[in-house]
């Protein structure tokens, strides 16, 4: 008999992670743009004013770069912010506190100081929301040193890395695909954290590994699921985080299998899956490949607005099923 | 002895806020850390010229008053966030000159062991939460600390330096508003010295005064004459008291100028030869401090080249400890990108 498990959606659980890290510790608020009565354009900060009051969800003005600032001071001086972009695209409006200040305060100190900063960006397509709503730009703020960035791809996953990231002494970006937020799936009371920096296998297999990051993870065990009945056996690596990478566990996986994919929502060009591709390629892994590496990534267009080009912008499981198929029969 | 002690009273009575407010000892100590500012900036300019010091660097010299002022009535766990022209600013919230040019000499005794030099000089323990490379990016910081400082009530003032330039820079205006909704502790200091790099305010600026600002963000907007330090220093002792009451915060614009270029690579095409000679010939802040100090009776030449002497003699030991003490060991170039975990 199954024991009935207790299911939150991805946004229910960045909610419950948020609660426990105010409850366990005073220094814990909550800054953005709308987080307060509104509840957060997404709806994931919720009530979460009326219980913390609005001293620990500070509703900011539409300032980002100015909030930023504020989240990186409050942080470098003894409190645990988590700032909110309600779109990850406004995080172009906060680079430079990002960027120059918060990923290099710590270095440009000697290690003086820390700053303890949780930044969070609803990113990703597929809700018509066009080009300025829409962007993943995780490997811009992945390519910076002192940050570390995060894409957790489950709920499990949300609520225990946003824990693990503000128990975390230096700036943790967490992106969170807008089309995960009404996700479902287990996950635990109480507090509990899921680590930086470590890869986890979804599903295992022999005949090809897909790397796949933040929403492309399900869509890859839907590509899985549907080639079983082909006989092709693949393995899904849920890369989790992309600054620090875990390199291990990709190679392993791909000495393991032979064949590499890497998926991702992102632009093609200059993302996550090169970075994965020239790591796999410098690596002992080199020579266990059978076929060539391939990536499946977003067309090097803008997100556009008419639906049927939104999708065909980014990767779907029908895209993930040929290209698998073609590099497990060796068409490539 | 009363009565000694109320004539001296009495005779000050007349006399502008710092010499009713602070004590001799107090006032000679400010002329020595304004003689500190002075020979050490023209240390490190005549290190880089020896080509002992790499890189760049900013100097203040013109604008000791305006650092020392703005800082007097801080306390010691008060903040600071300062500028690429910071190196006053430091001195003035305590740091020691020999782990400032150990910083500038990139050694690990430095105050950011040789990882941020001239443009990222800070001292964490005196409350200098750092220089900082990027016009108007050390404003929202303060605003975060000051945010920090209300709500783990601590009772610390931060106050942000900031230079002209940086008053058109959009993260000044978020965080003007910001502070003000917020009521937070901050006091925002422009260092106003004519010119953002080689653009006059002038010509870059649409209010005459940046002080005029505060009007846009409900604060009040004080102008000062950032080369006399009294005024600067009562300016900033109720900004300061303002914001320990709650009150929120208050725009100081503290009008002063450089002596030196904007940075080591400035031609000076855009300021004439007098106006430069007026200011350093007329209105050289610490000239301008000492006479009144002499005049006032709190201090004689003697005393005066006693403070002189010991700048100099503390200048050339920090000079020797900066090439003496030892550079990072190239296998240590990634440390501090992160916090190291136990």
């Amino acid at each position: 008999m199954d024991i009935a498990v207790r299911e939150l959606s991805y946004a229910q659980a960045i909610q419950e992670a948020m609660a426990i890290a105010m409850d366990m510790d005073e220094r814990v608020f909550l800054m953005g743009e709308d987080i307060g009565v509104y509840g957060g354009a997404f709806q994931v900060t919720g009530d979460l004013v009326e219980r913390y009051g609005a001293d620990r969800v500070i509703d900011t003005p539409i300032s980002e770069l100015g909030g930023a600032g504020v989240a990186v001071g409050a942080a470098v001086t003894g409190m645990r912010p988590i700032f909110e972009f309600q779109f990850s695209d406004f995080a172009t409006l906060g680079m430079e506190q990002i960027v120059n200040q918060a990923a290099k305060m710590r270095f440009m100190l000697g290690g003086e100081v820390s700053v303890p900063l949780v930044m969070r960006f609803p990113a990703g397509s597929g809700t018509g929301a066009a080009a300025q709503h829409s962007q993943s730009l995780e490997a811009w703020l992945g390519h910076v040193p002192g940050l570390k960035v995060i894409q957790p791809a489950t709920p499990h996953d949300a609520k225990g890395m946003l824990l693990a990231a503000v128990a975390d002494p230096d700036p943790v970006m967490i992106f969170e695909h807008k089309l995960l937020y009404k996700m479902k799936g287990h996950v635990p009371e109480g507090h509990y954290t899921v680590p930086i920096g470590k890869a986890e296998i979804r599903r295992e297999g022999r005949d090809l590994t897909i790397v796949a990051t933040s929403i492309m993870v399900q869509k890859a065990l839907d590509a899985a699921a549907a080639l079983e009945g082909e006989g092709i056996d693949i393995e899904v690596v849920d890369l989790r985080t992309i600054r620090p990478i875990d390199r291990q566990t990709v190679i392993a996986s791909v000495k393991k299998t032979s064949r590499l994919l890497c998926v991702y929502e992102a632009v093609k060009t200059l993302g996550i899956g090169a970075e994965v591709s020239a790591m796999v390629a410098e690596s002992e892994a080199f020579d266990y490949l059978d076929a060539p590496i391939v990536r499946l990534g977003g067309a090097e267009t803008p997100i556009p607005y008419n639906p049927d080009l939104e999708k065909a912008t980014v990767p779907q499981v029908a895209d993930i099923i040929a290209a698998a198929r073609d590099l497990v029969k060796g068409v490539r | 002895m009363a009565t000694a002690r109320k004539a001296v009273a009495d005779s000050r009575a007349n006399l502008p806020f710092v010499y009713r407010h602070y004590s001799q000892e107090q006032l000679k100590q400010v002329l020595h850390k304004m003689y500190l500012i002075r020979r050490f900036e023209e240390g490190a300019e005549e290190c880089y010229m020896r080509g002992l010091i790499h890189g760049t660097m900013h100097l203040s010299i013109g604008q000791e008053a305006s650092a020392m002022g703005i800082c007097m009535p801080l306390a010691e766990d008060d903040q600071i966030t300062s500028t690429h022209r910071g190196h006053g600013h430091c001195i003035a919230k305590g740091a020691e000159v020999s782990r400032m040019f150990a910083e500038f000499f990139g050694k690990t005794t430095g105050y950011c062991k040789g990882r941020g030099g001239s443009m990222h000089i800070a001292d964490v323990a005196k409350g200098n939460l750092g220089a900082n490379g990027i016009v108007a990016g050390g404003i929202p910081i303060a605003v975060g600390a000051a945010l920090s400082a209300k709500r783990m009530k601590t009772g610390k003032v931060v106050v942000s330096f900031f230079g002209d330039g940086a008053n058109n820079e959009g993260a000044f205006h978020e965080a003007l508003n910001m502070a003000a909704i917020w009521k937070l502790p901050v006091i925002f200091v422009c260092e106003n010295n004519g010119y953002g790099m080689s653009t006059s305010t002038a010509r870059s600026t649409a209010v005459k005064n940046i002080a005029e600002r505060a009007a846009a963000y409900a604060m009040p907007g004080v102008i000062v004459n950032g080369n006399i330090f009294s005024e600067v220093a009562e300016a900033s002792f109720k900004a300061v008291e303002r914001a320990r009451a709650g009150e929120g915060p208050t725009l100081i614009e503290s009008k002063t100028y450089r002596h030196r270029g904007h940075s080591k690579s400035d031609r000076n095409r855009y300021r004439t030869k007098e106006e430069i000679e007026d200011w350093m010939a007329n209105r050289d802040p610490i000239t301008l401090f000492e006479t009144e100090l002499r005049d006032f009776g709190f201090i004689d030449d003697q005393g005066i080249q006693a403070i002189r002497d010991a700048v100099a003699k503390e200048i050339a030991d920090g000079i020797e400890f900066a090439k003496a003490s030892p550079a990072p060991e190239i296998a240590t170039l990634e440390d501090y990108v992160y916090t190291e975990h136990a």
